[in-house]
């Protein structure tokens, strides 16, 4: 089976500074791969080469096992990035406008058909914010704004859900249930990368674990990681608690 | 939904919630402003059709080749032209008469009135994409490229004797800035102020230098005022013409690729993911800006074409509930504006151009009182 994700000996860095270096790692279709490592460790920059917004210096990446720079298929992947970098807070824009953007990659120039239409109402429903369609997305609670852009990806019915802490600002009991909303799109077949700062979360949560500092220092199934010393020797010896419920 | 979520949905939007309730709810609400749209559409073609009228009396281009020559004598559409602009001016002469005023029976009011309808159209049409993609100085800096192109013009029409728009050296000028704006931004990464404030004041001091040689060097009279501040009289029957066609142009870009624009706008970085064309929809705005302003230099002004980009869009960014909403009445409060605006300017005999940007900021501070929202939300960069 061809990986979702194929990074081979992918090095970058920010002048001379290398923000990541010679990594390696492959994702398996339905995969649901935590990437970790502390602060300033390369992880979005990561994230930005696997999904082609950063060209690497040196190494090959494959989507869907296309070439990233000749990938056309933008519908295939779902992209929630952090709070910061949208427009959510500012923009007079609704819920299902911002969701029938997941639609705009599959008609191109055209009109959004009924059926559109529909698969972006359905999202709403998926997330559980069909209630909130009509609202103003600066109206939402830091939680309800991440849901809506999950269904912008379900919308545009991706196979791969990529996202970058995107539970920065949000309560926990509204991050629990967050977490339990991907994990139940994992379990119907969607592959997720997500970077998250809570450790805790991501061995609870994610089936592969990804850890990085500039190097990839682990790489496998979270039963493994939990019993290696990759957090360690990443993060230095901070002493950081890993929940472990398997 | 958790409890938690359905607090902070129960407390944060009632305010402005229970208000814009209080005005309309959302069915007659929609109803008015699509009908105010279609007003606005009308009048627009009215406009559109006086100047294609006014082109066509003259018979253009029949000196050009026999087969015209012989259209216009078979036809005779130069005569009906004439003829029905002359019913047009007739027309105006009824409302001078009513209004007790001296401005609908010249054609040359007409052409000033028709290029600001469209000019309150297009101005913010693509204001929205700008002041909410946070570009609104970049429509200032173009609006300061353009006059560096007005200079250009005219030195060129000096020295060549060329016989063509001023206007139409002042869109080519005006179009590379908006080209060298997009490289200058792609290279610092962001739409960082400073490169761009260095070419919005370079390219104006490169436009008054120009015109004091070129004043010293030749004789061409020019209303430089007009151009600066806007001025009703500056509108010729040419530059009529481009706007009427940029207009449309600019109007059937953003209806084609509206979701495109409309997704850059909201999330570039998930935009470039979806494989949208970033770069190609940024250059698109960047261009489509810089022919706008150029058009809308003649009405309002090289130092206040801004404002029509901005202003109308921050009155409705207060009231509107969704983006489409935002759009419509951008052009609503855009179109009032110009014709407020007009109104005060000619029966006060002042400028036009700070007249239509006053009666705009006007409408701003009533969207703020009713909406209930701060507007500090919006920012300039």
């Amino acid at each position: 089976m061809t990986a979702v994700v194929d990074l081979r000996n992918v090095s970058f860095a920010y002048g001379d500074s290398p923000a990541i270096e010679d990594v390696s790692l492959q994702i398996d279709a339905g995969e649901f791969l935590g990437l970790i490592g502390p602060n300033g460790s390369g992880k979005t920059t990561l994230l930005h080469v696997m999904l082609g917004l950063l060209t690497p210096d040196s190494g090959s990446v494959k989507l869907f096992g296309e070439p990233v720079a000749g990938f056309e298929h933008g519908e295939r992947i779902g992209y929630v990035s952090q709070q910061a970098t949208n427009r959510g807070g500012t923009m007079p824009i609704t819920v299902r406008e911002c969701v029938r953007m997941g639609r705009f990659p599959h008609v191109g120039h055209g009109k959004l058909t009924p059926t559109d239409r529909e698969i972006a109402d359905e999202a709403l429903e998926t997330v559980g914010i069909a209630d909130l369609a009509e609202r103003r997305v600066n109206q939402l609670s830091g939680g309800q704004r991440q849901r809506a852009y999950i269904a912008r990806a379900i919308a545009s019915e991706a196979d791969l859900l990529a996202l970058d802490e995107p539970t920065v600002g949000v309560d926990a009991e509204s991050r629990d249930e967050f977490y339990r909303l991907l994990e139940s799109l994992n379990d119907s077949g969607i592959t997720i990368v997500l970077i998250e700062h809570d450790i805790g979360v991501v061995t609870d949560r994610a089936d592969h674990i990804a850890c990085i500092n500039t190097k990839l220092y682990h790489h496998g199934d979270t039963e493994s990681f939990v019993e290696s010393d990759a957090l360690s020797e990443a993060y230095g010896n901070t002493g950081e608690v890993v929940h472990h419920h398997h | 939904m958790s409890r938690n979520e359905q607090g902070a949905v129960d407390q944060e939007p009632v305010g402005t919630d229970s208000v814009r309730n209080r005005i309309l709810s959302a069915g007659p609400r929609r109803t008015i402003e699509l009908s105010g749209i279609g007003v606005v559409g009308v009048l627009a073609a009215v406009m559109i059709a006086f100047i294609g009228l006014d082109w066509l009396r003259h018979g253009p281009a029949s000196g050009a080749h026999p087969l015209v020559e012989s259209l216009y004598a078979t036809t005779g559409i130069d005569r009906a032209a004439a003829a029905v602009f002359g019913q047009f001016l007739i027309g105006g002469q009824w409302i001078d008469y009513y209004l007790g005023t001296n401005v609908f029976r010249h054609s040359f009011m007409w052409r000033s009135i028709a290029t600001g309808v469209l000019v309150g159209i297009v101005a913010p049409l693509v204001g929205t994409f700008l002041v909410h993609r946070q570009m609104a100085l970049i429509g200032e800096t173009l609006a300061h490229t353009a006059f560096a192109g007005v200079a250009v013009g005219l030195l060129f029409i000096g020295v060549t004797g060329w016989n063509g728009s001023l206007l139409f050296v002042a869109l080519i000028v005006s179009v590379l800035g908006a080209l060298a704006v997009q490289w200058l931004t792609e290279r610092t990464n962001t739409f960082g102020d400073v490169p761009i404030a260095i070419m919005l004041t370079g390219s104006f001091a490169l436009g008054t230098l120009l015109i004091s040689w070129g004043r010293d060097v030749m004789t061409v009279s020019i209303d430089i005022e007009g151009f600066l501040f806007g001025s009703l009289a500056v509108v010729t029957a040419s530059g009529a013409r481009m706007m009427s066609v940029l207009s449309v142009v600019v109007v059937a870009l953003v209806a084609i690729t509206y979701k495109q624009l409309l997704f850059i706008t909201f999330d570039e970085q998930a935009a470039r993911v979806a494989r949208l064309n970033v770069r190609g929809y940024n250059t698109l705005l960047v261009v489509m800006t810089a022919v706008v302003v150029v058009g809308a230099m003649q009405v309002l002004g090289v130092i206040l074409v801004a404002g029509m980009l901005v202003i109308p869009v921050a009155a409705a960014s207060q009231v509107a509930q969704s983006f489409r909403e935002t759009l419509y009445l951008s052009v609503l409060v855009g179109q009032c504006s110009i014709l407020g605006g007009f109104a005060f300017a000619i029966s006060q005999g002042l400028p036009s151009g700070g007249s239509i940007i006053l009666v705009a900021i006007l409408f701003y501070l009533v969207a703020i009182a009713v909406s209930g929202r701060s507007g500090a939300a919006l920012s300039m960069h």
